[in-house]
């Protein structure tokens, strides 16, 4: 869908669901998935649908992925970063007993 | 909370946003610049100050004026945070942001929202699929990241839509096809405003979009015109669109479609202030009631650039100016004679500025394809609300926005409503046989952004 204008030299590398993506330091993550060919980014609550980035400012939030562990984050608004463990965002959080119960 | 009082706080780094705190700056107020990106520019002027000098050619001159903006924004004393989310904003001056994880306390006398525009929905069958975004995000992707579209169908309508092909045409990758939906009806409404040409600043305009349509012609992009009844076609992603256009159903196959249908003001943030909005028939949106500077409903509270109505990056970067004037003004550090004297020239500016804008607003104005799409259509993205179903909360008895919020969640998934409110708003009217005044809009609540107990409890108040 999309290619790099030119090849840039000092690429960054994370991994996308275990699969390595390189990036141009500064870029989106929600960009580096794209030149990389990624078609969706997350599955929706409600029916599962895949989904990609569809504004790229911010906007829609349907480029909702998993950072490090942190769910919700916005691929279009987080740089790329060298290690990042990104996942894709399927379907609605799990309610996890076990974390409410120690939190009370 | 004791967070230090500024003079001034200015929320967005678009034209609108650095005109106004290079500005204000300028003039000894201590004036702070929060935006949610990572550098000056906004979405016009976007990756502005990385950009390679091949790329910038190709993005053309009036993406260049954008350098000197963010130079003098920088040489300025102002204040500047990027990366900094806005979650609420109070009718008192406080501006709760989160920055790098943590939340944070800002106060201001005066607060100037420069939050800019966003694409109008464009709910066609498969707009959620999978490789169809907006023109503008196409173009953020070429300006920020210098990401080439590859076999790119261009469909819709405004002057974003010409200028995307003919960047991407200048960038080495012309567009497999443009599907031009600007309706025959709309061609000859415009025909009234041409009295406009009278002034520089539309003839101008007039020149460079014939310049960019010739370069659209010459590169050999197909153009399908007065095109109507889109439909994407794919499974799990996109993999053709169809449309009629010339008495004829046509099918191209691309796996990367952009969608554009105009821009409106980004209203999220002056919504949930509480500033009063009025329809803004012409442009077919709400934008918020504001005197001559910017100043809203709400005292103490301006809005300049396109998030106070649609007039470009040009006119936003002069009421950004105009809004900073009038701030100084009322922080004591200009006389009402010295603001006036000041501001004569730029309040001047926007009118001729604004002349050409009739004829763009009748000439592009949304069909009603786009604002009451047929029943099966999706316009909630993020609930997968359908306008058929909307339809139905209408005849069930809601008699507003909010109540279909309620019986359906549409507006409550992460987008907040931001995508598909005008959609549910104007299908709404219709279906209510109401003006959109009457009908209104979603009420808007913090936070603006998500937000986590973790990241509240780590409160900056600096």
């Amino acid at each position: 869908m999309f290619k790099r204008i030119d090849a840039a030299a000092d690429l960054i590398r994370f991994t996308f669901e275990g699969q390595t993506i390189e990036a141009r330091p500064g870029e989106s993550i929600a960009a580096s998935l794209l030149a990389a060919g990624v078609p969706a980014l997350r599955e929706t609550p409600v029916s599962g649908a895949p989904r990609a980035p569809y504004c790229m400012m911010g906007v829609c939030f349907d480029c909702l992925v998993e950072i490090d562990g942190v769910p919700n984050q916005q691929a279009c608004l987080t740089a790329a970063k060298a290690g990042l463990v990104v996942r894709r965002q399927r379907g609605a959080r799990p309610f996890d007993t076990t974390e409410t119960e120690a939190g009370q | 909370m004791s967070a230090a009082m500024h003079d001034a706080v200015i929320i967005g780094a678009g034209p609108a946003g650095l005109a106004a705190a290079t500005r204000l700056a300028g003039h000894g107020a201590d004036a702070v610049l929060l935006d949610e990106q990572a550098a000056p520019g906004g979405q016009i002027y976007r990756g502005i100050e990385t950009c390679s000098p091949a790329l910038q050619q190709s993005l053309g001159p009036d993406y260049a004026h954008g350098a000197g903006l963010a130079a003098a924004f920088r040489a300025s004393t102002a204040a500047y945070r990027p990366e900094t989310a806005i979650w609420q904003v109070t009718p008192e001056g406080e501006i709760w942001t989160k920055h790098q994880g943590r939340a944070g306390l800002v106060r201001a006398r005066h607060i100037i929202i420069a939050t800019g525009a966003l694409e109008r929905p464009v709910p066609v069958p498969g707009w959620t699929l999978p490789g169809v975004m907006t023109a503008g995000a196409v173009q953020i992707l070429l300006k920020s990241a210098a990401l080439l579209p590859e076999g790119l169908v261009l469909a819709g309508s405004g002057p974003l839509l010409y200028l995307l092909a003919a960047q991407s045409i200048a960038a080495g990758a012309p567009p497999a096809a443009l599907v031009d939906t600007t309706s025959r009806a709309h061609e000859r409404a415009a025909l009234r405003h041409l009295s406009a040409l009278i002034h520089a600043p539309a003839r101008q305009m007039l020149r460079k979009g014939m310049g960019l349509k010739a370069a659209i012609r010459r590169a050999g992009v197909p153009v399908f015109r007065h095109a109507e009844a889109l439909r994407i076609e794919g499974e799990t992603e996109a993999r053709a669109i169809s449309f009629t256009s010339g008495g004829q159903r046509h099918r191209l196959e691309t796996r990367l479609i952009a969608l554009h249908e105009g821009v409106i003001p980004h209203q999220q943030m002056t919504r949930a202030i509480g500033c009063a909005h009025e329809w803004n028939a012409a442009q077919h949106c709400f934008q918020p009631v504001l005197d001559e500077w910017g100043q809203s409903s709400v005292d103490g509270i301006l809005v300049a650039g396109d998030a106070s109505g649609i007039g470009g990056a040009t006119v936003a970067e002069t009421s950004g100016q105009i809004a900073a004037l009038a701030v100084l003004h009322h922080l004591g550090r200009l006389s009402a004679t010295e603001r006036d004297k000041l501001a004569a020239p730029y309040l001047a500016m926007r009118r001729k500025q604004l002349a050409f804008r009739p004829f763009l607003d009748a000439l592009y104005a949304p069909r009603p394809e786009i604002t009451t799409p047929p029943d099966e259509v999706m316009v909630c993205r993020c609930e997968e609300i359908t306008a058929g179903m909307v339809r139905d909360a209408a005849r069930q008895g809601a008699q507003g926005p909010n109540q279909v919020k309620s019986f359906l969640r549409a507006g409550m998934g992460p987008c907040q409503g931001r995508v598909c409110g005008p959609v549910v708003a104007s299908i709404l009217s219709d279906a209510l046989g109401q003006d959109p005044q009457t009908t209104g809009y979603y009420r808007i609540r913090p936070p603006l952004k998500p937000i986590t107990i973790g990241e509240l409890a780590d409160l900056d108040q600096g």
